[in-house]
């Protein structure tokens, strides 16, 4: 088992040398490689220096969750092991984070649905630790196919949601992610989310920095909480204060504690907006009357519809965002300034990105909202289908 | 009968949500608007010198000796309090107190409003508590109570304290009980 105390002040237990992750990500200089979203996961992990892993396999998480635990037997991650299920998964993550372990774990579809009360309690106990979310269905009967309805089953968890569009994204953010949930005062679980399958199974080019370097290890006794040491005072070895009582007090413990949680999300913005180079990323022309709200690969495909448009002599812009939680409303009203109408595009029947920008616009904003097109179930999003979708708005009545 | 703060009856809304974030490293919170360390520490020192039972709340951080920092730190923060005239009253573990917390001599951060109430403390100073339970706390007290408050924290400060001091190790420590002395000579206490 790799440990805290093979390190030195320069190098991790695996000889790699530490650094910020503003040289990691913006000064290390870069080789190009062609990756799966799998693989590139296990290359970002390597340069994180994480103390533990927990895994349960599920379609289409599974190769990466196989790849982090060859990095345990490589000796890059300090543990690895296999929980029960993925509610045992998500349990013995907020263990190993609450001792104060850098803890990461993966996990798809039903297998997020059967651990879904661990979210809430990993937020609640402001556990720094990363989940990567490989989207695909979560209805019966059952499928394996690409769709992120479950993300919207994480949206009020508490944790903060950020979404990747590539591998390249997948890579990059995955680092941060650790970063900026460290923060003393973030200190909240993250999900990256890629969409199933379109990344973790897709092969892209993807540049790299050299693998002998990797980040600082975690401080958790810079947490906001006294991490579980018996040793180190207050000892504590269960956190969460008894507060379940019906009275008063309890009440508004529990309020304050969950405006808190909430709190934190919001703090992370200045550091997410650093390190993701902003919240939302805008392509397409600046100038547009038409704009496409979209997250993950849904932007991709929107922007293939921007190029067919520009083709058209139609004008349009994309504006991927990079977080979900938190929501970034002020870089959002920002970039459809000018905007008649915006479409948003989705990988789910419901529509909750949809959701999302209408509440949040609700009233600060004329531009129009349309939701759609939306697919599902596994079926791809071809830019036609966003085209019909356009062309049926502009030419109302008179069909696609 | 208990006299309420700026945010009334409820932990809510958040400094957050009126777009309030800990101030940026090097810098100070004053009710809403980002300022110089020293501008914060002087005004910090006014107030807890000219309010009506001025206390300081040490937390778990510095009461117990768990390394050099925290037992320097300690004893600064004595010398801290007979500069302003302050009580101290420990939050020295965060659970609960049932069935009624002993408000003369603890404070804990599920219901802080009830030491501040008891004891009528218009001023106070939380230091040493973690992060977490120190935000849990401060928004209670602005919601409960009409009290002045400070952080001093050692990491990124607090937005729901009235005032907030980041980075404050024991250098920063000594700094400003240099200008609370200054200013309890100029205010001629």
């Amino acid at each position: 088992m790799s440990k805290r105390s093979d390190m030195t002040e320069t190098k991790n237990w695996s000889g790699q040398t530490l650094v910020t992750a503003d040289h990691m990500l913006f000064e290390a200089p870069r080789t190009k490689h062609f990756m799966t979203g799998s693989e590139v996961l296990k290359e970002a992990v390597k340069r994180c220096t994480v103390d533990a892993s927990v895994s349960y396999p599920i379609t289409p998480q599974s190769e990466a969750a196989h790849l982090i635990g060859e990095l345990w037997a490589e000796g890059y991650v300090g543990v690895y092991f296999r929980g029960e299920n993925e509610f045992g998964v998500m349990s013995e993550v907020a263990g190993c984070a609450m001792a104060g372990a850098r803890t990461i774990t993966t996990t798809s579809g039903p297998g997020t649905l059967r651990a879904m009360e661990n979210f809430a309690q990993w937020s609640g106990t402001r556990i720094p630790c990363q989940l990567i979310l490989m989207a695909r269905g979560i209805n019966s009967p059952l499928t394996i196919q690409p769709d992120n309805l479950e993300v919207s089953y994480m949206l009020e968890t508490g944790c903060q949601i950020w979404y990747a569009e590539n591998v390249q994204e997948l890579f990059d953010m995955s680092i941060a992610a650790f970063v900026v949930a460290e923060k003393p005062d973030v200190h909240v679980p993250i999900i990256t989310v890629v969409d199933g399958f379109f990344v973790s199974h897709t092969r892209e080019s993807v540049m790299l920095p050299e693998d002998d370097i990797a980040l600082f290890p975690y401080d958790p006794y810079k947490a906001p909480l006294p991490p579980i040491d018996s040793e180190t005072p207050p000892g504590r070895f269960l956190r969460d204060p008894f507060v379940m009582k019906s009275n008063y007090i309890s009440y508004a413990a529990h309020a304050s504690w969950q405006w808190e949680i909430r709190s934190a999300v919001e703090r992370s913005v200045p550091y997410a907006k650093h390190y993701l180079k902003g919240l939302v990323h805008v392509t397409g022309d600046a100038d547009a009357e038409i704009a496409f709200i979209a997250c993950g690969t849904a932007s991709y495909q929107a922007k293939e519809a921007n190029r067919e448009l520009s083709k058209l002599g139609i004008k349009s812009k994309v504006i991927k965002l990079r977080t979900i939680r938190p929501f970034p409303e002020a870089e959002l009203l920002e970039a459809l300034k000018g905007v008649k109408t915006a479409f948003v595009p989705e990988f789910n029947v419901v529509g909750w990105l949809e959701k999302d920008v209408k509440r949040a616009l609700y009233g600060k904003c004329d531009t129009e909202i349309v939701g759609g097109p939306r697919v599902a179930g596994g079926m791809s999003m071809p830019a036609e289908a966003i085209l019909r979708e356009v062309m049926e708005k502009l030419n109302s009545g008179k069909g696609a | 009968m208990a006299n309420q703060g700026p945010a009334y009856y409820s932990p809510y809304p958040t400094a957050v949500y009126e777009g309030i974030i800990t101030p940026p490293e090097g810098k100070a919170l004053l009710l809403t608007k980002v300022v110089d360390e020293e501008t914060a520490m002087r005004e910090v020192a006014r107030v807890m010198l000219t309010s009506e039972n001025a206390t300081i709340f040490p937390g778990p951080q510095v009461l117990y000796g768990y390394n050099e920092e925290a037992k320097k730190k300690a004893k600064l923060i004595k010398e801290m309090s007979e500069v302003l005239n302050a009580k101290m009253i420990p939050m020295y573990d965060y659970r609960p107190k049932y069935p009624k917390i002993d408000a003369e001599v603890e404070i804990n951060p599920n219901h802080p409003n009830l030491t501040i109430w008891h004891n009528n403390i218009k001023a106070a100073i939380f230091i040493g508590v973690h992060c977490h339970y120190a935000n849990v706390a401060l928004k209670i007290v602005r919601c409960e109570t009409d009290c002045y408050t400070i952080a001093m924290c050692g990491l990124s400060g607090h937005e729901d304290a009235m005032a907030t001091l980041r980075d404050m190790h024991s250098h920063e420590l000594e700094k400003f009980i240099k200008i609370a002395r200054e200013v309890k000579s100029e205010l001629k206490l």
